[in-house]
């Protein structure tokens, strides 16, 4: 069992969670993801790690709360066990002296490009963060992520923060900087990744994305998570999940995504208490 | 020396669900043998002097031995015996290809039916079940040796309990949440209950095996760092990727590898969602590409899910089929549809990805291959499409590439499994054994179970000349 130390919204629907796990947080590394299942009957849902503390043993995680088993870790506080947290899963990001890089980070990505943005700039990089936001009340983590980033760029779409725009925005800042970046890694959802890879394809290098999809044991057995990637079928739990974007089949990515859409709406109109 | 009696050629019939009833729930198909059909069963043996039966059994179980003791009403003693040489009784009573093994072997078997060793295995470790209290085999004196075992699979567990009996400590990693591997993420309920697993493994505990659930060895510790705090490591990791046929369309939604499809519905329960939170989809008409016993339960629990249509597309024809005879029987019972000689070649979809047809061909056997079966050969222009959608593709999956990807100088065959000896199945890292799938390649649980059993001795051996 694994113990929850913390447990909180730290913006409307995104979760932090601190949860002790003193042998996985020894040997994670940045772009590492963890499968957490709450408990009987839970799902078991990848979530990558935003942060860890090797001292005292605990990893954290920031989670968006969309169905029903990040409603129930939602629901979870500190004090309370998890049944399952099983990791470090996934191959680490490449992390070495590219140059300049450009860290997006969208929602819970906010939290998971932390460590990239941490070893990036401890291997001589000069790091530029972008964050991207609804508004300001959803942006986060401003303060730990400029201890590490040259430059911290805020991005909110109706402009209540930083500079008004979107992933776009971020390209032409870039552009009136005169800075050309070496390599652009992207944390957030499908759509954002998505969008950066169109945004900054341009610039000729990497842009790594970490791909959010569907998965059930998180070490390669069931299949699930498996994407095409410069033609070729590759699984996101053992080959990724970061992935150079660029050469990411999108429509399938998106496709596979909604698999279980139909399963989780009949939830939606059938609360359990036998009415519609 | 058995009095001569009378040959009774014809076994008892096991009791099971109607096939109209079984096939919408998940409820276990057969139901077992009661006191009197075991009795009547065992009696046919024929005591031979010389049991050809033992020899056709991988873990080499006393057959007339514990036949003999159901014969007589003595199901204590029946139990006892074959735990002696079988730690999971109750799990390969239902699942072992007694017909091949054991059974194939059964002199009766020459002019009738062979003695039905494995019900009656099943049906002693059921009875004991019942009976609320395990009698726990003699433990050997403790020899103070730390033993790692990596899986908690068929191979795993029978290292785990032959070396705890023997004497050392024995502490079993397991990746997933639930102990027992394939036997709970892959075999489905209707076949082998997740109740029936759950309780060999706590017999195990019992013993003295310590479990530790989520943890990847390989990720979450390195196996060099294992090895620092125990002196021997049994590696048991089987399943890895599953294959695909690499043709256009695999990753529609709709399409599944059978490691997924059963997956959701065995380890998460996903058949209860939503009371439980894993869902899997309810299929209206489903193909399962394959033709073992992976895919016979995969279209079996498809219909169980609901689906209207069920067919197992296989390339080879009936006579290759290489599922159990039994469970070819039950699918076929049960309304499974079977396309032999046809071979999918493209999946399409609608716009938003979701599959609707299967291209197939049509084939023919023509020469034998290198598995000595004969080879499918394309018959052109055959084409032609079937409307599906669901397209489940069980047709087998690589060895579990985590340890051999992370454990320097452990030697890997060109096919990613581990190298080891035959007779010892010592691998090519000092204090490394392994077993199962993992070295073999996709295949049974009692062969796996085999070759745990002569990993055990060997590491055995090893321990005690320290």
């Amino acid at each position: 069992m694994f113990k929850i130390i913390e447990r909180r919204m730290i913006v409307p629907n995104l979760h932090l969670l601190v949860v002790e796990a003193p042998e996985i947080v020894e040997s994670i590394q940045p772009g590492q993801f963890v499968i957490i299942h709450a408990g009987e009957g839970s799902e078991r849902i990848p979530l990558t790690a935003a942060d860890w503390d090797r001292e005292k043993g605990t990893l954290s995680i920031v989670f968006m709360e969309v169905g029903l088993s990040t409603g129930r870790l939602a629901g979870m506080n500190a004090g309370e066990e998890l049944q399952t947290v099983v990791g470090p899963l996934g191959v680490p990001i490449e992390c070495r002296n590219f140059g300049t890089v450009v860290c997006i980070g969208g929602c819970f990505g906010m939290g998971s490009i932390f460590p990239v943005v941490r070893a990036l700039k401890e291997c001589g990089n000069e790091i530029i963060t972008m964050l991207e936001g609804r508004s300001k009340n959803l942006l986060y983590w401003e303060e730990k992520l400029s201890e590490y980033s040259d430059k911290l760029i805020k991005l909110t779409r109706d402009g209540s923060y930083g500079y008004q725009g979107h992933v776009k925005k971020g390209t032409e800042i870039l552009r009136d900087l005169d800075i050309k970046p070496d390599r652009v890694i992207a944390n957030g959802c499908t759509t954002l990744s998505y969008l950066a890879v169109r945004e900054y394809e341009h610039y000729d290098v990497p842009v790594i994305v970490t791909l959010n999809t569907i998965m059930i044991d998180g070490t390669g057995m069931c299949g699930v998570c498996r994407c095409t990637v410069n033609g070729q079928m590759k699984f996101a739990c053992v080959d990724g999940p970061s992935f150079d974007g660029r050469f990411v089949d999108w429509d399938e990515l998106a496709a596979r995504r909604k698999q279980y859409i139909s399963e989780e709406a009949f939830l939606v109109h059938h609360s359990g208490c036998g009415g519609i | 020396m058995a009095e001569k009696k009378k040959l009774n050629f014809n076994r008892v019939d096991m009791p099971k669900q109607a096939d109209f009833i079984r096939k919408r729930n998940f409820k276990e198909v057969a139901l077992g043998y009661t006191a009197e059909n075991a009795i009547e069963e065992a009696s046919r043996c024929l005591d031979c002097k010389k049991p050809f039966c033992v020899e056709g059994c991988p873990v080499e179980i006393n057959i007339p031995g514990f036949i003999r003791a159901i014969a007589a009403g003595d199901f204590p003693l029946a139990i006892k015996t074959l735990k002696e040489k079988n730690c999971l009784p109750a799990v390969c009573g239902r699942v072992c290809p007694q017909e091949e093994q054991c059974e194939s072997k059964c002199i009766l078997g020459k002019k009738g039916t062979p003695v039905a060793i494995g019900r009656l295995e099943r049906f002693a470790a059921d009875w004991e079940a019942k009976q609320g209290s395990i009698q726990a085999p003699e433990i050997k004196k403790k020899t103070g040796k730390k033993v790692a075992v990596i899986g908690s699979g068929p191979a795993g567990v029978t290292v785990a309990g032959d070396l705890t009996l023997l004497g050392h400590d024995v502490t079993m990693f397991e990746a997933l949440h639930e102990p027992g591997g394939v036997l709970t993420y892959g075999i489905p309920e209707f076949r082998l209950p997740a109740r029936v697993v759950s309780r060999e493994i706590e017999n195990l505990q019992k013993l003295g095996v310590k479990l530790i659930c989520n943890f990847v060895v390989g990720k979450t510790k390195p196996l060099q760092k294992i090895l620092d705090d125990y002196d021997v490591v049994f590696v048991g990791t089987g399943a890895g990727l599953p294959w695909f046929m690499n043709i256009p369309g695999e990753n529609l939604n709709g399409v599944y590898s059978a490691n997924e499809y059963l997956t959701r519905v065995n380890l998460m329960r996903g058949f209860e969602y939503p009371k439980t939170n894993t869902p899997v989809a309810r299929h209206k008409k489903v193909a399962v590409v394959g033709g073992g016993n992976v895919a016979m339960d995969c279209a079996r629990t498809a219909l169980r899910l609901g689906a209207k249509e069920v067919a197992i597309v296989y390339r080879r024809s009936e006579k290759e089929l290489p599922a159990r005879e039994e469970e070819y029987e039950n699918a076929v019972e049960e309304g499974v549809k079977f396309h032999f000689l046809t071979l999918p070649e493209k999946l399409t979809g609608n716009h938003e990805g979701w599959l609707e047809e299967i291209e197939c061909s049509r084939m023919e056997l023509g020469e034998p291959d290198a598995s000595g079966r004969r080879r499918p050969v394309r018959i052109e222009n055959s084409e032609f499409i079937m409307k599906m959608d669901s397209c489940i593709i069980a047709i087998g999956n690589s060895p579990n590439p985590i340890i051999p990807q992370t454990t320097p100088d452990l030697e890997v065959s060109k096919w990613g499994t581990i190298v080891a000896d035959e007779e010892t199945l010592k691998t090519s890292v000092d204090r490394v054994w392994a077993g199962g799938d993992i070295v073999t390649g996709a295949a049974t649980v009692i062969l796996a179970m085999g070759a745990g059993r002569k990993a055990a001795r060997s590491m055995h051996e090893y321990l005690m000349a320290r």
